[in-house]
């Protein structure tokens, strides 16, 4: 469905669906030079059982308009702006990856509209090493290598992918090739300079759950720890056999997570 | 600086797509000899039919071994995935179905296996899609025949039996700035030698029967998609890119981006067309990719010494193989194919058809059957077998000739493939001088 936003084009799947402001809403965020369809098997499930879902393509991303926001707090408030623009108040969020980040100030700068968090693949900080970033900044084959080989748990190249078929590394590597140069540099730019994390952490007031990878070397689990600890009340699920790519790697699981954490009836 | 390193082709042959097993750690790979598979409860029912939860159905669409046939190969051609298929020529019906109506038109290299252009030229005509064939030597030509309602462009990596080199960045580049996609059938070459993404392909197939499965033992195909083509983009494709009632209304690029054609072709055109693969076909072409790496040097190694042999003989008219500085396309081959330029080729006799008989017929180490690219060396005569249907003039447009006899070069002694030619060649010879 498009939207305009700031005067550009802004795109959000709704898993075919006219948003119905009866439901609750959950939006989707994804992570750095990738777009909606990262959630797609997640997506389409709460799409398709009582939820309106809007999973963005971020301003650069997919259909959405460019150019990207350079800072994680632009982005926050961006996302606010989309629900402006689709006319929902109150929203839960997932986020994956760079989409934690803005999870993460979405729910601290406006945290009556945010109604529960959800991140998977968090660390915070969430540095990202200078020469990744150079790579990226010069837009580098090296720099969609790193990304991909890094955002996979080791064995994903050795071994089966859960949907039939498919080749998770060129899946990723043809999401990257079709990105506007800088697109990719920005989005890395911005989580790696993002400071407030758990200054942030400590001003959420809603339902959050973390679900991480085992097996993730772009934000191990460790990286994710004291963040868990900032937030009260937060939640915490380690999916073993996944990398970073949680919805692609551990589909099931990672949406079996949210359905526990998005179903559960609110606290009075 | 050098990045993180992904696996190589050897490892990936080995290994991609299989974890092992989790119920019983079996190494190799197991035949899941089953239909369908048995549900959770009803709700993981229906959301694996609504494509909400990864996973199988019905072997038709999708099955465990079938999975890592087309995961691996998926791996070796650099694609964001594959859908194994009964055949090659399935898998060219699927590509072809996914993307094209009635009333829409292919651009198409003239030098094809004689099953693809009998499908192109004749039985697609009758479901109303047209082929303009033209010469895979003059990237031009391909420009020139494409038509508003164009969809799509397709050439062979190696032209057969001729061996025509498609220059398949030129080619792709045409393609492109018309909007369109390139297909190429990719079965003399396999990811070995080329692989075809990396030069501008957009799809591929093989006909898995041949150099990846490579004993002969076992008939499929496979379809690859590089994710590269961008359908949305393109204009051109509203099967990709609006609602299908066929398939809950779903607009597959929407729905997956990069993995749009494929998951149009899994589940409409397996669906309900139906050529899928079966599990114990899967397995065993498993067995000959996982020495692939290992094979195909040795195809290449022995074709080189039988060409030597032959471009020097007495009785041989010419020998097309674009290894050999007087094919056309030497200096293309050199490019585009740096390991070697497979082991199929052509060559003519002199002496005409009773000539060709003999030579076959005198032949003990090859065998004269209707295939190529198995570990055994292979012979046949196109204009009489292969490439029967085709008029004369397209049997001149492919390079075929009444003298033209087709090997497929195995991994037996060198020499005595030599040898075996050398007493043919003889046996054909003395029909000529009585001639």
């Amino acid at each position: 469905m498009d939207f305009s936003v700031d005067g550009k084009q802004a795109f959000a799947y709704t898993a075919a669906h006219a948003l119905d402001r009866a439901k609750p809403t959950i939006v989707f965020v994804h992570g750095a030079g990738l777009d909606h369809s990262w959630f797609g098997l997640q997506s389409r499930y709460f799409g398709h059982h009582g939820f309106n879902v809007l999973a963005v393509d971020l301003p650069g991303h997919g259909r959405s308009e460019g150019p990207p926001l350079a800072s994680i707090e632009a982005l926050a408030d961006w996302v606010l702006r989309l629900l402006d623009a689709a006319k929902i108040e109150r929203a839960s969020i997932v986020g994956h990856s760079m989409g934690t980040l803005i999870t993460l100030e979405c729910a601290a700068r406006h945290a009556k509209r945010v109604e529960r968090v959800a991140f998977l693949g968090i660390a915070v900080p969430m540095k990202v090493s200078p020469a990744f970033l150079e790579a990226a900044r010069k837009n580098e084959q090296t720099a969609f290598d790193m990304d991909t080989i890094w955002g996979h748990a080791p064995q994903v190249p050795l071994g089966g992918n859960p949907n039939p078929g498919m080749w998770m590394y060129g899946d990723t590597l043809a999401r990257l090739a079709r990105l506007a140069p800088g697109v990719l540099y920005a989005g890395l730019k911005a989580c790696s300079d993002y400071a407030a994390g758990l200054e942030s952490a400590a001003k959420v007031r809603c339902p959050a759950l973390l679900v991480l990878g085992h097996r993730d070397q772009m934000t191990p689990p460790k990286g994710a720890r004291k963040l868990a600890a900032a937030i009260p009340g937060a939640r915490t699920v380690v999916l073993p056999p996944s990398g970073h790519s949680l919805m692609a790697e551990a589909p099931d699981a990672t949406l079996d997570a949210l359905i526990g954490f998005l179903r559960e009836p609110m606290a009075a | 600086m050098p990045g993180p390193k992904y696996p190589g082709f050897d490892t990936l042959a080995l290994h991609a797509g299989q974890s092992p097993d989790a119920t019983f750690g079996a190494r190799a790979v197991p035949i899941y000899a089953t239909t369908s598979y048995v549900f959770r409860d009803s709700e993981h029912a229906a959301s694996l039919f609504n494509m909400e939860r990864a996973g199988h159905v019905y072997s038709r669409i999708s099955n465990p071994t079938v999975a890592v046939f087309e995961e691996r190969v998926a791996a070796l051609e650099g694609g964001v995935g594959a859908i194994a298929t009964a055949s090659g020529q399935a898998a060219l019906h699927l590509a072809v179905a996914t993307i094209l109506d009635a009333g829409q038109h292919i651009v198409a290299s003239s030098s094809l296996y004689g099953g693809s252009h009998n499908l192109l030229g004749y039985t697609l005509k009758r479901f109303g899609i047209e082929t303009t064939f033209v010469n895979p030597r003059k990237p031009r030509d391909f420009k020139r025949a494409i038509k508003p309602n164009t969809r799509l462009v397709f050439g062979e990596t190696l032209g057969n039996p001729g061996l025509d080199v498609l220059d398949i960045p030129a080619v792709a580049r045409i393609a492109h700035e018309a909007g369109l996609p390139l297909l190429v059938d990719s079965t003399f070459t396999t990811p070995w030698l080329m692989k075809p993404f990396e030069h501008g392909a957009d799809l591929l197939y093989h006909s898995a029967t041949k150099f990846l499965g490579g004993h002969g033992v076992a008939i499929g195909g496979v379809l690859v998609d590089s994710g590269h083509f961008d359908w949305e983009a393109s204009g051109k494709y509203p099967q990709l890119t609006a609602p299908y009632e066929g398939f809950h209304n779903m607009d597959f690029e929407e729905e997956s981006g990069t993995r749009a054609f494929l998951l149009r072709a899994r589940r409409e055109g397996l669906r309900d067309f139906g050529a899928c693969m079966a599990p114990m076909t899967a397995f065993h072409i498993l067995q000959g990719i996982e020495t692939l790496h290992l094979r195909m040097p040795r195809h290449v190694e022995n074709t080189r010494k039988v060409v030597a042999y032959l471009a020097k003989h007495e009785m041989v008219k010419s020998v097309g193989y674009p290894e050999l500085k007087g094919h056309p396309d030497h200096a293309l081959a050199k490019r585009l194919l740096p390991r070697g330029c497979g082991a199929v080729f052509s060559f003519n006799m002199k002496g005409g058809r009773e000539a060709g008989k003999q030579f076959i017929e005198a032949l003990s180490v090859f065998s004269h059957l209707a295939n190529v690219g198995d570990a055994k060396s292979l012979v046949i005569h196109p204009a009489s077998t292969t490439h029967y249907r085709m008029s004369d003039a397209d049997l001149k447009k492919a390079g075929i000739t009444a003298g033209t006899v087709r090997l497929s070069i195995g991994l037996e002694e060198p020499e005595d493939l030599i040898e075996d030619l050398g007493r043919a060649l003889a046996a054909a010879e003395g029909t000529r001088m009585g001639a």
